[in-house]
């Protein structure tokens, strides 16, 4: 095998590179054309979000050209550093410290900026899980490496839960992706699978209904197997303790963790997202039944504009949605709709369309790395893009809860974009050195 | 293993190309075929639709002299949740030179009335031209409080509200309506009058501003820079017959008394004054206080709204008499020469029928018998008439006359172009089969032949029936517009532009019964018309005005009724005019008919007939027992409209005991007032 070394320039992979300025272009024209108003003179105005974006946009820049030069052996050095630093930071939120901001308490205050650690988080866990994964003492096959590779990504969602971030907390669940991908059993992903759907279920179909519909679907499995009954036994107690689980969940578990576990908007949300009038029972004493209907306002605003775009779009400018703020939250979580107001159908598939190539590159490039370090962060970073990206839409369209993610690098934000520019530049540094084999 | 982790990222690209998928799809569905119906939500939420309207068209009069045309004015409109705070309620109130008690019961009623949520409530309508110069110039000190201004009907010569009509905003039944289909709410409509039957034409077509607005409802300016925005056009002028101070004059005439008075010129059938009393102001009918101005007319007893001159069917009496004449003379069954013995009576039916005349003579000959007006005579010519032996019986003969009563334009309405024009009575054979069970013969119906019993005709009808002899036989259907827009010869006037011929009655016949009504003026019972210089051709009429009154016929004071047209010849006015409940038709109806005349030949009235004018205006003939016949009807409405709202299962105990003691009470005061007013008054 012949070796020819490459300069720095020629092992960047620059589709990704131009993915990423395209996709955070769109984001910065978007935003402007939500705040540009006929009155305005001069583009380069301050006090305009979009003018801040660009700034954040101008610092991740140059945040990536450092990265770029730096040595790939740092990143494999530092994760379980960073993440212990990350679950300070995480900490130090909760405690007088942070900064609550719309009853959420996920903020810190570093005296000359706020930014929020559970976004930072998503990175160090990345590193942490494929530092932790590509160790060479660590067997994936057991079960106790997969129980401690699986608290790498929950124990931060528990905290970030406590701050009452909800919806930032959920994408650490991307994190099973790339331990997916590393040999994570199957039978784990029916279990995961079949738990949604029987939640799904006891929210759309009522209580005794749904026993009735168990204890038959028992029945039947237990006249299928009826042969091997014979032989087997156990079929028995296993097809029992589903059946006894699956009421009790329905039964029990899912009406106490929506009265005791979850608050009474992300309730409202969930039903909202399945187009179900929430049940009496689970409104709660002294909350407003007008407030709780404002997620379904923003969703139901959100679908008139994007619906509004029909097929070609408004124009760039013209989308009369978006520009008079008929849309809440329209440069942040609902981003989105500026686009599917302006471009219509085909502008909104373009992005999309965007969006899945960039995954789909992403993949590319986990697959080629010799290290499995730097395959399973380009993993963990596709699967925390997968999930922003279907949930966003997905809420935006009214196919997905609102719980309030930002889409990555369109959304105003500044913490948001940083850290995911820093992402895809560390994989795209990791990438530069895709043959050398970094633990 | 390698196989399997290789399958893994398959399945994962898979994965993540599918959920997009679906959303991709969930796109299509919202943007492309508009699932939801989301689409088009937009519109009605960023943009505002806002309507212009236009000026509706100016009406003039035969001279061009403007009768109806638009005025701006200003209501006072306020956000209440911005007047919350530190308000100069004071200040406001001096301004607009009310009490700041006055202010904040009506702020607080507005408020109770629609919330604390509007935008826009009308505080104050038809601002006065003072408040509004001071308004204007201190509005901007006052946060939330704004004039908005709207155009208004304007009378000009505050005269003709029973022709004019006005307008309204359109309500839920009338929008459902197919006439007013593309009428949305907010928008008005003219609800009687000229602005109904011309709606169309009056109206213009309105036009279309797009605007943009934010979420808190702040207009941000034009959608696609207004090139979807179309400008108002106003609506056309109508031009008139009617002459203005003919109107105003009659309308002063006919004020404080019940009835009509109606000019047509026969040359054209277009309506030179058309009134009906008692006269009202009808700019009661515009501005703040429509709403209740109008209730107010309703309501009242001597009901100004009811058009008299196209809706009220009186029993036409003598002025009938010329029309009885010419049916006889074209039957061929009397000559200009015929005579009739009369002797203060008709006894040929067994009953007496009354003359006022006695003497010798008063009847010798047609034109002396219309100048007299002589009952018997026409009693005895109509009984000729439709016993006239060309015709094997009665049935018949009363066919053919019901025939000519129906070319005279009678018996059915007539056609003028303002609405709810009622068409008179004339009875036919199958009305007296019904009544007398088809076994009648002229006798039982000769006093049609001087105007009274079943026959009942508007005073539209009787004026045109006076054009029609002034014609010599045709008549042009009464219309008030001229033009549209200057245009004579629309589509919606062809109608009125056709000749009508009236049964082929000989010019002779015409004549002969002119010369007659010509008479009544110089020497007959109409001496009070005539003037110096114009031949006036007129026939008085005292219709007898009998009423059922709690199952009762009760006999009321008689209508004073005056037909004229002039001059005699080459006729330019043909009049109508009927006084209710005044006595004879030369003492009120016959003066006021002349003066009419006299204004509109000479365009003044002479000296020395202006004292006959003070008079007539000054005159007020509204009897008593009109407003206590209003009561009463009115009484037995509610208790109508009581047994109505009462639920089922107290009907069913209530109805019986009610409805006896009802009637019994009814009997006994309709039995009360007529002994009190009516024979009290007789006596005197």
């Amino acid at each position: 095998m012949s070796y020819k070394p490459k300069t720095l320039t020629e092992r960047i992979d620059w589709i990704m590179v131009i993915l990423f300025m395209v996709i955070s272009l769109i984001g910065i024209a978007c935003i402007y054309s939500i705040e540009h108003r006929e009155t305005d003179i001069g583009f380069f105005l301050s006090g305009k979000s979009y003018m801040k974006q660009l700034i954040w946009f101008g610092i991740s820049l140059t945040a990536a050209f450092v990265i770029l030069l730096t040595d790939s052996k740092f990143f494999t050095s530092i994760p379980f550093l960073a993440y212990l630093i990350g679950v300070l930071f995480l900490l130090l939120a909760l405690t007088p410290l942070g900064v609550g901001v719309k009853g959420s308490h996920s903020w810190l205050n570093l005296g000359f900026f706020t930014f929020q650690p559970g976004e930072l988080m998503k990175l160090f866990t990345a590193l942490s899980i494929a530092k932790f994964l590509s160790l060479q003492e660590v067997n994936f096959n057991t079960m106790k490496h997969r129980l401690i590779c699986a608290s790498f990504a929950l124990f931060p969602a528990i905290i970030i839960l406590l701050q009452n971030e909800t919806g930032l907390a959920l994408v650490y669940f991307s994190f099973f992706i790339a331990m997916y991908r590393e040999g994570l059993p199957n039978i784990v992903l029916v279990i995961g699978f079949s738990m949604m759907a029987l939640t799904v279920a006891t929210l759309l179909i009522p209580k005794n209904m749904l026993f009735l519909i168990l204890s038959s679907l028992a029945l039947i499995f237990l006249y299928i197997t009826r042969r091997k009954l014979r032989r087997n036994k156990s079929i028995i107690v296993l097809i029992a303790g589903v059946w006894l689980f699956g009421v009790a969940f329905s039964q029990l578990i899912v009406p106490f963790a929506f009265t005791k576990v979850l608050k009474g908007y992300q309730v409202q949300r969930i039903y909202t997202m399945l187009g179900q009038e929430m049940p009496d029972e689970y409104v709660r004493e002294g909350v407003d039944k007008k407030k709780q209907n404002a997620s379904e306002y923003n969703v139901s605003q959100s679908k008139i504009a994007i619906a509004s775009g029909g097929v070609i779009g408004k124009g760039f400018g013209n989308g009369t949605q978006t520009q008079f703020d008929w849309v809440p939250e329209q440069t942040t979580d609902f981003i989105f709709c500026t686009v599917g107001e302006q471009f219509g159908f085909f502008g909104s598939a373009l992005l999309i369309l965007l969006y899945v190539s960039f995954l789909m590159r992403m993949i590319h490039i986990a697959e080629r790395q010799r290290s499995s370090f730097s395959r399973i962060y380009a993993y963990g970073v596709a699967g925390i893009l997968f999930f922003h990206l279907v949930i966003n839409i997905g809420m935006t369209v009214g196919l997905a809860p609102v719980i309030g993610i930002p889409l990555p690098l369109l959304s105003y934000g500044g913490t948001s974009f940083l850290t995911f520019s820093i992402m895809i530049f560390i994989l795209i540094r990791l990438d530069m050195d895709r043959q050398m084999v970094l633990r | 293993m390698a196989d399997v982790t290789q399958d893994r990222s398959n399945y994962i690209r898979l994965f993540f190309a599918a959920i997009p998928l679906i959303i991709v799809l969930r796109l299509l569905f919202l943007q492309v075929f508009g699932v939801g119906g989301y689409k088009d939500s937009a519109l009605g939420q960023a943009v505002y639709i806002k309507k212009i309207y236009p000026p509706r068209g100016v009406i003039y009069d035969r001279n061009g002299k403007v009768m109806m045309n638009n005025s701006i004015v200003y209501d006072l409109v306020v956000e209440p949740k911005k007047v919350r705070n530190n308000f100069d309620t004071l200040l406001l109130c001096k301004l607009m030179n009310v009490t700041t008690e006055d202010f904040r019961l009506t702020f607080k009623r507005m408020v109770t009335k629609y919330g604390w949520q509007q935008r826009n409530l009308t505080l104050y309508r038809n601002l006065s031209p003072i408040s509004v110069a001071r308004l204007q110039e201190n509005i901007f000190e006052f946060d939330g409080v704004d004039l908005i201004e709207h155009t208004e009907r304007n009378y000009v010569h505050g005269c003709g509200g029973s022709i004019f009509g006005y307008i309204n905003e359109i309500n839920e039944k009338q929008m459902k309506s197919e006439r007013f289909a593309n009428y949305q709410k907010g928008d008005y409509i003219g609800v009687t009058g000229l602005e109904n039957t011309y709606e169309e034409v009056l109206r213009g077509t309105p036009g279309v501003k797009y605007l943009l607005r934010d979420v808190k409802q702040r207009i941000q300016g034009p959608y696609k820079n207004g090139t979807l925005d179309s400008l108002p056009k106003p609506g056309k002028s109508l031009q008139l017959y009617l002459d203005g101070d003919l109107q105003k004059l009659t309308e002063t005439m006919m004020a404080n008394k019940l009835g009509s008075a109606v000019a047509i010129d026969p040359q054209t059938g277009g309506i030179l004054a058309f009134a009906s009393g008692p006269s009202f102001d009808p700019t009661l009918l515009t501005g703040a206080n429509k709403g209740r101005n109008l209730s107010r007319l309703l309501d009242s007893a001597t009901k100004p709204l009811f058009n008299r001159p196209i809706q009220a069917m009186y029993p036409p009496g003598s002025t009938f008499k010329p029309l009885t004449a010419l049916v006889a003379l074209d039957e061929g069954v009397i000559g200009p020469h015929y005579g009739y013995p009369c002797g203060g009576g008709y006894y040929a039916c067994g009953r007496r029928i009354g003359c006022t005349h006695s003497g010798g003579g008063h009847a010798a000959n047609l034109g002396l018998a219309i100048a007299n007006s002589c009952n018997a005579y026409f009693c005895h010519i109509f009984r000729l008439a439709i016993d006239a032996p060309k015709y094997d019986n009665v049935h018949i003969g009363l066919q053919r006359w019901y025939q000519y009563m129906s070319d005279f334009g009678l018996g059915h309405p007539v056609g003028v172009d303002i609405p709810s024009e009622n068409g008179g009575h004339i009875p036919d054979s199958n009305y007296f089969n019904r009544v007398y069970n088809g076994n009648w013969n002229s006798c039982n119906m000769s006093i049609l032949g001087m105007g009274q019993g079943e026959v009942l005709l508007t005073p539209l009808q009787m004026a045109n029936a006076m054009c029609i002899i002034a014609n010599k036989g045709s008549y042009y259907i009464p219309h008030f517009v001229k033009s549209i827009d200057g245009d004579s010869n629309t589509a919606q006037l062809q109608k009125y532009r056709q000749k009508h011929v009236v049964a082929h009655i000989a010019d002779s016949a015409f004549e002969y019964v002119i010369a007659g009504m010509q008479a009544v003026v110089d020497m007959g019972t109409g001496k009070i018309a005539r003037m110096d210089g114009i031949e006036v051709c007129g026939k008085t009429g005292t219709a007898q005005n009998e009423r059922m009154i709690q199952g009762k016929r009760v006999k009321l004071q008689n209508h004073s009724m005056f037909v004229a047209f002039a001059p005699r010849r080459n006729p330019r006015i043909a009049v109508a005019v009927c006084i209710e409940n005044s006595g004879y038709g030369a003492t009120w109806a016959g003066p006021i008919a002349s003066l009419m005349i006299e204004q509109y030949l000479k365009d003044s009235i002479s000296e020395k007939r202006k004292p006959l004018v003070k008079r007539m205006q000054d005159a007020k003939i509204i009897p008593n027992y009109t407003f206590i016949l209003d009561s009463l009807e009115k009484q037995q409405a509610r208790e109508r409209e009581r047994v109505k709202n009462m639920s089922k299962d107290s009907l069913l105990i209530l109805t019986r005991k009610k409805d006896s003691l009802r009637r019994l009470d009814d009997s006994l005061m309709a039995h009360y007032y007529y002994n009190k007013f009516y024979l009290h008054k007789r006596q005197n």
